[in-house]
């Protein structure tokens, strides 16, 4: 048994020790194992649409400048004067080819370069003159800008394993590149960051959480329609939507939890008939370019955990970006963005704004229930003494664990493990995906094949 | 170094005379918002709903994006007659858990200013500051209301109710459970 967490493949049980919760050495250790360590997101590339604009945020504790510099190029730099350590950019976002730190006047250009100090010649010729600081490495996939402060990561790519495919599964989406929109869910939970992680992706909670948001998808719908939406949503075993789905171990802690195309149909307003066509018909080109298999896992939902902080979830009518950032042991802030397809109608679009929001954000009918959950939980953790642990056990004895078991958890908490104890608990076995889970994205590049794939 | 900032911008609305509507329309604007805040600090969010009109709008900005259009740019509220009822109904049963128990609100509503446009609409300006306890914690939410109101006679109802928070982030109040 782990120190922090009982993994009985006999029974089977899984249960992580609620101290990892509440305990400032956890704490710290998270921040110098995982945050200091791993590949972290920092923003997205349609968030700086011109040369020299930039915004200023917060990724693994540090405040940084994300930046599209003069030529164009992405940059990170680290928010303080080399000089003194003043912070040098005060402004949210804005577009500047120079950055002047208001302390003692020293300027950096957007490249990172030490462009002036008032009276240099009293450093001497010789003297290094520092440039701006910035995170070992940075780089991106498809538009996700990552960064990591630890120069022997492996690069990103082989950091994203299997997660790199769910990201494609959004991006391709637009023929143009997804665009985030102008406007931030800027919040945050009195919660240990993590249950945000585990709620991410927890299909389990759906349907008693968020009574209120499913009765408002039924009401939104005509008679006939409303009663398939409440079995769809409500419904027990097969007539559940939500179970057609699977838990998926992505590699490296990274796991999602896809749905079935069906999936897609329970959330949200149902599109005006206008909307729908105009869906139907992207859907449809996607299809011609990546294939029929591809597109049918495109119309299934995914609530996606890129170890160990970044989640995307993708309902078919909305996707949201979540970045969490761990403050204390008790208290999260919380980033959030809204990803969409900019080459869609107005209409479509309004009705992809709309379905956002009923869910999603800080003012929707889903999220604050969500917050309220989580804060609770951390509240009552004050009684570990007498309740020990949290159980994550669900579908452990399955051969297809579904998006409402909690297979996916465990897959992240086992990184956890291994990254904050040293000690590595060994994966578990499952069935190989098959269905539409397994199908393959052809490669648009590729014209040998003209007639569209079949799904395999 | 040119820096822009989109909060930093100021608005015409911010002008010195911007209310242009007489006394007795201000006072009885002044009335129309206190006894609406008294509906949603008593939680008679029904009564509170029927200050709408049928196609009223209930909005509510990004926190970093005061400015944003709700025909392009991410929210945090943006209700029609259909999810504001949605809202209502639910915040009045137990399935609302971040305000199950409800929450106590105090509501403080000042500097109302009003302008008449075409017909019987006004724009109408007012500052807020909602105080919500609960479980111990106070949040204080701050900002302006900017609503465009019809007047039916001797009353008033909203086509667009709008509460712009001044907050930078919601931090750490984490949501917006309540009507603001």
């Amino acid at each position: 048994m782990s120190q922090y967490i009982v993994d009985d493949r006999e029974m089977p049980k899984f249960r992580v020790d609620r101290a990892v919760m509440v305990d400032p050495d956890v704490f710290a250790r998270e921040k110098e194992l995982i945050f200091d360590r791993c590949w972290l997101y920092v923003g997205h590339e349609t968030e700086l649409a011109k040369p020299n604009d930039f915004r200023t945020r917060t990724v693994g504790g540090r405040p940084v400048i994300f930046f599209r510099d003069s030529k164009g190029v992405i940059r990170v730099w680290v928010n303080s004067c080399p000089h003194r350590g003043a912070t040098l950019c005060r402004e949210p976002s804005g577009n500047a080819r120079f950055m002047t730190c208001f302390y003692h006047g020293w300027s950096f250009s957007n490249a990172g370069k030490l462009v002036s100090l008032p009276d240099d010649e009293s450093y001497g010729p010789d003297f290094d003159r520092p440039g701006l600081a910035a995170p070992a490495q940075v780089d991106s996939y498809r538009g996700f800008v990552f960064a990591t402060f630890d120069p022997e990561a492996p690069d990103l790519r082989t950091y994203l394993a299997g997660a790199a495919d769910y990201l494609d599964l959004v991006c391709d989406q637009s023929n143009e590149g997804m665009r985030v929109l102008a406007g931030t869910h800027e919040y945050s939970a009195k919660a240990n960051w993590k249950l945000l992680v585990e709620n991410s992706f927890d299909g389990y909670h759906a349907v008693t959480t968020h009574q209120r948001y499913f009765e408002m998808a039924i009401a939104a719908r005509s008679g006939s329609e409303g009663d398939a939406v409440r079995a769809r949503a409500t419904g027990a075993g097969s007539t559940n939507t939500l179970v057609q789905s699977r838990g998926i171990d992505l590699g490296n802690g990274h796991a999602v939890t896809a749905g079935s195309p069906v999936t897609g149909g329970i959330f949200g307003r149902p599109l005006t008939p206008a909307g729908q066509a105009e869906r139907e018909k992207r859907f449809r080109g996607f299809a011609e370019t990546y294939g029929e298999a591809w597109v049918d896992r495109m119309r299934g939902t995914r609530n996606l955990v890129i170890f160990p902080n970044l989640v995307v979830i993708d309902l078919v009518m909305g996707v949201v970006i979540r970045k969490i950032d761990p403050v204390s042991p008790d208290y999260m802030e919380v980033s959030a963005w809204h990803l969409a397809p900019p080459d869609e109608g107005p209409e479509l679009h309004r009705q992809r704004l709309d379905n956002f929001l009923t869910f999603w954000g800080p003012g929707g009918l889903a999220s604050p229930d969500d917050v309220e959950a989580l804060e609770t939980c951390q509240r009552s953790f004050a009684s570990r003494g007498e309740l020990r642990y949290s159980d994550i056990s669900r579908g452990m004895n399955k051969e297809r664990p579904t998006g409402s078991d909690e297979f996916q958890m465990r897959t992240w908490w086992r990184r956890w493990n291994v990254i904050v104890t040293g000690e590595e608990l060994p994966p578990e076995e499952h069935a190989p995906l098959d269905g539409v889970w397994a199908g393959t994205r052809r490669d648009p590049a590729d014209t040998t094949t003209s007639a569209p794939a079949t799904a395999g | 170094m040119t820096l822009a900032h989109p909060t930093a911008v100021p608005t015409p609305h911010s002008a010195v005379g911007w209310s242009t509507v007489d006394d007795a329309t201000l006072r009885a604007l002044e009335r129309f918002l206190t006894e609406e805040a008294d509906l949603l600090d008593r939680w008679q969010l029904h009564e509170w709903l029927d200050l709408f009109t049928p196609d009223g709008r209930y909005l509510v900005p990004a926190t970093d994006l005061p400015e944003g259009d709700p025909e392009q740019d991410l929210f945090l509220i943006q209700d029609d007659r259909f999810l504001l009822e949605q809202r209502v109904n639910s915040l009045l049963t137990r399935s609302a858990h971040a305000e199950y128990p409800h929450s106590r609100t105090r509501r403080l509503v000042t500097n109302v200013r009003g302008r008449s446009t075409d017909g019987d609409r006004l724009l109408v300006r007012a500052n807020f500051a909602v105080f919500r306890m609960r479980s111990g914690v106070m949040d204080t939410y701050v900002g302006e209301y900017r609503h465009v109101v019809v007047r039916e006679g001797a009353m008033f109802r909203f086509a667009e109710r709008k509460a712009v928070v001044d907050l930078d982030a919601l931090r750490p109040h984490g949501k917006v459970s309540i009507v603001l």
